[in-house]
This record gives structure tokens, sequence and C-alpha cells, in this order.
């Protein structure tokens, strides 16, 4: 008994106000709640209705039921066909993707989580938020293995074109084809959190705003406040900077 | 970085294509792989078991033997295999670890095995899982617990250099170690045990003169307790001065709780002496005559189920704490609602909420005097209400304390038994290492009688005589058959035995006060103890065995060393000779009462002797070096 702290004591008092329930230490779950209504309502044979407890139920079901739902990945040979890694690489990758996701499905906390790891010191979950939505290619909230190794294919294997249209993809946030000046600040911002605020020399608090007119004054041909694919491209296929940057995904896997 | 996460290293690579087409300086060049290895199969072979894993699962955690370049010292070139001689059943926890980045404790695996093995695979255990992190802590504590009981054992054992104060103060705390302390602990618990009966039966009325009123034998016979009084209060007085004088931290003995006793059982008794007999200070000076009664704590220094009685009730404030205040807060409780219930009867004896709290004490603790029942239906309806939970809020923290006692009380009774089972084990601990020395002794033995033989007659009995050694053992004997080569004057390694009957020997000659006729032996004993001195002195491995040759010196010296040899009996590391050695600086009064004694001593001629030696005392002179002593006992 001595090994409890004293806290422990003080915030049991919550069980006395029903605000968590004593034997689980969580907040009372809604069910059982619900359960202890609904056999109420049977005892009072006027209130019996027939459909509204098994719907009930039957949610609850079914969120146990999408929890251990296992999402398998089709044949490997069709995945090497779809994408441009060797059936030994995707082998790898596999290994690597389901032991971190056991379930076959990364949802977006996972994706912060493991990305969160490469960049301890800022805040990088905005930008795996967008990037799980550029994974997400069939935007269902969570990315399996296929969406995961075409995605990946595409960026370590594919062509320039192809390379530049994902990063497009990935700066168009509501996917309507053209980057917008708040759409830009978002990814900006989001890549400077990254940096987190230890950084030399220090930060300021322009800085992504100054980023982002840069770009779009090196982008935006035509000077209407948007950047479209075309222009994208071109800019970027001009840039020697950019090219060069290209080749820094050759030899990923 | 949480290894788990690196094979997700190509996935945070790939995302950085977001950042590319923003920055404004060309990427940094990225680190080429220079053996692109494909990822393989490796085989891990413990004791036979054979574990089989990618070699990128033990890439993840590169500061472990696994994980790094160390493997390799293990990797066996003709199976293509990495084999550890090591326990196959803690390493699937270790292999575990490297493929779901969590480490498992199982639970039926001795703790400290399991400590061994995740030290040899450098893993830190620390990284054990939440599901497994409490039980690993646990035994872990248990086990340092257990350790921790035998080291302070270990400190009964007498120092070589104790001051008086600090041989008093070792009697005091462990009665057991000599005669007088255990006399010293008899003869105080004796007299705690009458200063308690004299106490008792002071009050006892004896009987008396027809006439008078029956008074208590402590007024009838007033001069006879007062002296059992004052011989118990010396006693105490002296017992506790010298308590003070031998503590080796005075102050912290002041504070202690012994003292403090001490102090209370015998200060009434002075407070007495000094008080006058005042009619107003006597009734104050009655009442200081209770403390007397703190007496019988001072037998808590002699029952160890007091002390542990009162380290639980220490260990347990928190519960008995709680007792209390929950039995406080039924009490005020109880007594009110009995208060309003039995104001309205007449001729109640609840006349008040505080003259209610002893009924519902009374009723809670099952008491039941019957001095104060309720008279009204309602008091009696809340009078048994109030019973019954009495029983229920006793009986809660109650078990709490008794496991507390009991765990405390096992642990005490397994410290016991350890100490007895340690002196058996230390015993048989000893005979093992010297039989290994004994085997050198015997090897060498065999090995000149061989070559003996072989100079005299060959036959195949004899032969056969000899031993056949292990390569470790012949290679150990030779280590110590070149560190007697090494000394200065060809010391030898003889057996306990001998040692000391050849010391007894030398002792009985060399003291000349003992027997005078060996004043005529004198010149022979002289170069005799020299010679054995400088036979039979074991090796000393530093420089200052020179200063150690006079005969006398050394004999008293080794007198010494035999009357330790005869008092240790806890020396876990030594055997007799190193202990020997460690005592050689300090002279001591000759033993010469030591109770091994040889039968009998049969010198063996050696190969190279010329003229044989058959005198069984005399040794061979210091130009025959091999000479070797059998005792037979």
């Amino acid at each position: 008994m001595k090994s409890r702290s004293q806290d422990q004591s003080l915030t049991d008092s919550r069980e006395l106000d029903r605000s968590y329930d004593p034997l689980t230490g969580n907040p009372p779950s809604k069910p059982s709640k619900r359960t202890i209504k609904q056999r109420f309502l049977k005892l009072l044979p006027c209130c019996r209705s027939g459909s509204n407890p098994s719907v009930t139920q039957r949610s609850v079901a079914d969120d146990s039921e999408l929890s251990t739902v296992c999402y398998r990945p089709e044949g490997i040979d069709r995945l090497v066909q779809q994408t441009n890694f060797s059936k030994k690489e995707l082998q790898v990758l596999y290994r690597g993707f389901k032991n971190e996701c056991p379930s076959g499905a990364v949802n977006e906390e996972t994706f912060k989580n493991i990305y969160s790891q490469f960049f301890p010191q800022g805040d990088s979950s905005m930008y795996a938020h967008f990037l799980f939505e550029a994974f997400d290619t069939q935007n269902n909230g969570a990315v399996n293995f296929e969406d995961f190794v075409i995605s990946l294919s595409i960026i370590l294997r594919g062509s320039v074109t192809d390379k530049l249209n994902w990063a497009f993809n990935l700066y168009d946030l509501n996917k309507d084809g053209c980057i917008t000046r708040e759409e830009m600040t978002d990814i900006m911002h989001s890549i400077y959190d990254m940096m987190g605020k230890y950084t030399y020399p220090s930060m300021k608090d322009s800085a992504p705003k100054d980023h982002v007119d840069s770009f779009f004054q090196k982008m935006d041909r035509n000077n209407d406040g948007v950047v479209t694919i075309e222009e994208f491209l071109e800019t970027c296929q001009k840039d020697d900077n950019i090219m060069q940057s290209m080749h820094m995904f050759d030899n990923v896997i | 970085m949480a290894a788990g996460v690196a094979a997700w290293l190509p996935f945070a690579r790939a995302a950085a294509i977001g950042w590319m087409p923003v920055a404004n300086l060309p990427m940094p060049v990225a680190p080429t792989e220079k053996s692109k290895r494909q990822d393989e199969l490796i085989i891990l072979n413990v004791s036979g078991r054979r574990f089989q894993t990618w070699r990128n699962t033990l890439d993840r955690y590169p500061d472990t033997l696994l994980g790094s370049s160390e493997k390799e010292f293990f990797y066996n070139e003709e199976t293509k295999e990495y084999f550890f001689d090591r326990d196959p059943d803690v390493f699937r926890s270790v292999l575990n670890f490297y493929r779901t980045g969590k480490l498992h404790y199982p639970r039926y695996e001795c703790i400290s095995s399991y400590d061994e093995e995740l030290a040899f695979f450098g893993i830190v255990p620390e990284i054990i899982g939440d599901c497994c992190y409490e039980e690993y802590k646990d035994r872990k504590r248990e086990n340092a617990e257990r350790l921790m009981d035998d080291q302070e054992d270990n400190k009964d054992a007498k120092l070589p250099n104790m001051t008086f104060r600090e041989t008093m103060w070792r009697a005091f705390e462990n009665p057991h170690t000599s005669t007088m302390a255990l006399v010293f602990y008899y003869v105080t618990g004796f007299f705690i045990a009458v200063s308690v009966i004299t106490n008792v039966v002071e009050t006892v009325p004896c009987g008396s003169a027809p006439n008078q009123k029956e008074v208590p034998c402590g007024e009838r016979y007033t001069v006879a307790f007062f002296c059992m009084d004052t011989a118990c209060v010396m006693i105490f007085t002296v017992e506790y001065l010298m308590r003070l004088f031998a503590a080796p931290s005075r102050y912290r003995f002041m504070r202690s709780v012994m003292s403090i006793i001490d102090v209370v059982a015998i200060l009434p008794y002075y407070i007495g002496l000094v008080m006058t007999d005042n009619e107003d200070v006597s009734g104050a000076f009655v009442t200081l005559r209770v403390f007397r009664v703190f007496r019988i704590f001072k037998f808590s220094r002699h029952s160890q189920g007091l002390r542990i009685l009162g380290y639980t009730l220490k260990s347990c404030a928190s519960e008995l704490g709680f007792l209390l205040f929950s039995l406080t807060m039924a009490i005020i409780i109880f007594a009110t609602v009995m208060f309003y219930a039995e104001k309205g009867s007449s001729s109640s004896k609840f006349t008040s909420i505080p003259a209610s709290f002893w009924y519902t004490i009374v009723t809670m603790t099952t008491l039941g005097y019957g001095d104060m029942v309720p008279k009204t239906i309602a008091g009696k309806i809340f009078g048994s209400i109030c019973s019954l939970s009495g029983v229920l809020v006793i009986a809660l923290p109650v078990p709490v304390i008794v496991s507390n006692f009991s765990r405390i009380y096992h642990q005490n009774q397994r410290a016991d038994k350890r100490r007895a089972q340690k002196k058996a084990r230390l015993a048989r601990i000893r005979i093992s290492k010297t039989g290994s020395s004994n085997a050198f002794l015997h090897s060498k033995r065999n090995g000149l009688f061989n070559e003996a033989l072989e100079l005299t007659s060959s036959t195949e009995e004899e032969q056969r005589l000899s031993k056949s050694t292990s390569l470790l053992e012949s290679q150990h004997h030779h280590l110590l058959h070149c560190l007697e080569k090494t000394t200065v004057s060809n010391h030898e390694f003889v057996d306990e035995q001998y040692y000391q009957q050849s010391y007894l020997d030398a002792g009985l000659q060399n003291y000349p006060s003992r027997s005078p006729s060996l004043s005529s032996q004198d010149g022979m004993t002289g170069t005799c103890c020299t010679r054995r001195s400088k036979k039979h002195h074991t090796p000393l491995p530093n420089a200052s065995a020179a200063t150690h040759m006079q005969p006398l010196t050394h004999t008293h010296t080794h007198q010494q060393g035999l009357q330790e040899l005869s008092t240790i009996h806890i020396q876990p590391l030594s055997t007799s000779r190193s202990s020997l050695n460690m005592r050689v600086d300090e002279p001591a009064p000759l033993n010469c009462q030591s109770s091994q004694i040889t039968t009998a001593i049969i010198s063996i001629p050696t190969p190279p002797v010329t003229t044989p030696e058959g005198d069984a005392h005399l040794p061979a002179g210091p130009a025959h070096q091999n000479v070797v002593k059998v005792s037979a006992l």
C-alpha cells in the first residue's frame, strides 16, 4: 500500500462523482449506459422496440470489427508490375511495413508518430498530415501497402516529371489543380515547424511568409496568384538546383 | 531513434520530395552505400538450437553484440554460422527484442541468469517493456535484498585491528560473538525480568495484621523493594553508560529508540532520589513510577519477534493511520446519531455526544460492557448498525498489517536459515578449494615417484600409478611449479597438515622458556628451523619475504597464523595459506596447543640425492630441493 502515491487517493474521488469507471479507469463507456437503459426499457413492455437496440449494438460491433480487419495486399507479382521495384525490394519493404503495422494499413496517427521520430526537435505533425493526404490516394483514412509502395515507387524510381507531379499533388491540398497562396503558406509553415525553435540563426516569424513570396515569384508566371501544374513543371525543369536535388532519391532503397 | 522505425527510413527520405521544389539551395549529396548487400538470412547457433533471422533485423540495434561487428568474433567459417555457447531459452527473448523492438522478461527465468545473458549480448535491461518491467524490478529488488542480507552477515566477522571500544560495541550488538557478551546479555535480561516482576509484585496486597487494612507489599517491605529497585537501576545505568561509551556514533546512539527506552526506564528512579519528600510533588512522583513499566521494552533487544513487531508497526504506519482515521469518523457519526436518538428517553446515560463516544467505541469493537445501553427503538436500531459497521471497519486494514508482519517475519526466518546454511556451504567450498591445491601436491608426488621408479625399475604396475591428469590440470600444476622455482630459495607448496605440524614442532623447539632441554638443541634447531622455514615458508609474492627469514619471529608469525587457523571459521575467500600470508606481520603469543599433529612423516628420497636421508624429522639440506613430505593422519 505504501507504494501507491498520495495522488491516487485524491484522483480516486472521481469515482464518487461518476466521472470515470473505477474498474478500468476510463470514462464510463457509452454502450454500457445504453445497455442499462435498454435493459430498463425492455422491462417495460410498452417501450419494447425491436430495431433500436440492434442498431446500436451493431455499431459497437462494427467499431470492434474495423479495428481487427486486416488489409492484405494483392499478389506480389502484380505489385512488381505496378511499381518499379524488384521482388526482393518489395519483400524488404513489406517486412518493414508489416512489422510496424500488423493490421496491414497505416492510419494517420501512426503516420504522424513514425514521422515525428525522425524529427524529434520540431513539430512534424502538419507535414505528416499533408503527406498522409498525398499517400492516401483512395481517401479512406488508411494507407495500405499498395498505396504506400506505389507512391514510393513514383518518388524513388519514377521519372522526373512523375516526381514533380507527385510533389504538386502534395502541395495541392484540395486537389483542385492549382496551388493557392494559402495552401502554399500552410505547407511552408508545416515545413518550418519541423525545424523547431532551436535553430541557428534563429527563425524569424516572417521567414515562412517570405519564402512563400519568393516561391510564388519564381513559379507564378502569369501572376494570377495561383500556380498551376504547367507553371510548376516548367519552372522546375528549368531550375538546375531542383533538377540536381532530384538525384537525391537515386539510391534510397 | 527507435530501431523499429529504421525500416521506415526510406519512406522518410522519400517524403523529402515535398521540400525540394521550395528549397532555394540544392540538396546535399546523399550518402551511398559502399557495399550494397542484399538482405540475407543469417544463422545463429545457440548451444545447438539454430535461430535464423535477417541480417537487417539484427542491424536495427547497432550498439548491441548482435547488431555490431562484435558478432564476427563468433563466426564459424566451416558451418557458416554464428555460434554462441549460451542459454538458448533466454536467447529467445533476446532475439525477439530485435524482431519486435520489445524486450520481455520471462517469469520462469532466474533473474541473475537473465541479467547475465543481457549483459553478454550488450542489451540494457532498462528497455524491458512495460508489460514485464514491474516483475523484473520486483525480482531484482528481492535478489538485491537477499544479497544484502548475506553481506550484512559478513559484518559479524572479526576484523583484525579492533579497538577495545569496537570490540565492546560488537559484543553488545551480537551476543554470540564471545562468552562475555553472552553472559552480559543473559544478566541484563534477568535483571529486566526481575525489575518488571518487582514492579508488579509491589502493588499486590500482602497479608496484614488483623486490625489494619490490607496494604500492598510495596508499603510493607519498603526497604527490600527499594534495594531491589536500586540494584536493577544500577545495572541498567551501567549498561547504558557502557553502551554509550562503545557506540561508534554517540549522537546517533542517543537518538535511537532503544537508548531512549533505556533512559526512560531509569530516569524515574533518579528523579525520585532528587525530589524531596514533599507532599505536593509526591503525587507527581507516584505517576512517574508508571514509566518504570517501560523497562519491559528493553526486552526487545533480547527478542527478535518483538523487534519485528515494532518494525511492522512502523512500516504499516499509513495503514494504522487510516484505521484510526476511519474509526474516528465512524465514532463521531454514530455518537452523534445515538445522542440524538436517545435524547428523548428519560434517565438516559447518553448525556452528551462525548459521553456517547464511549458507547460507540465499546460497541464498534464488539466489547459491549453494558454500562450504557440504548433504550429507545431508534437508539437500538442505530446501535445495531453501529456494531455491524464496527466489525467491518476494523476488519479492513488488519489484513494488510498482518501480511506486512508475515512478510517481514518470513524474511527474517529466511535470513536466519541462510546464515545457518552458510557455514556448511563455506566449509564445503573450503574443502573443494583445498582439494585443488592438494591435487597439485599429489601430482608432484606422483610425478617424482614416477621419476624415481623410472630410474630404478619400471614395471607396468608402477607406471599405471601415474595419474592421468587432464591437460588443464597439468598446465595449472606447471604454473605453480614455475612459481615455486621463481622464489629465491626454491620454496615449495606443502599441504596444510604438514605445515601446521612442522611449525608446531618448530614452535616447541624454538621457544626456549618452554622447555629447558631444548637449549642444547638450539644450534641444531636453529638450522633446523631455518632450513625448515626456508623450505616450507610459502612463497610470498613480494620482496618483503626476505625480512621474514629470521626463524624466531618467523615461527611466531606462523604460530599466530595457526591460532588464526583454528578460530577462522567464516573466511569465504582464503585457504589457510593465503590467510597466513595476510597475517604475517603480527606477532602474537604462541599457541602451542594446536590440535593437529601428524602421526608419521615419511620422506621419499629423490633422484638427485646422493646420500639418502631417512630421518623422519630432519628435512634435507637446502641443496636438496625436491624433498616431499607425506603426512598420514
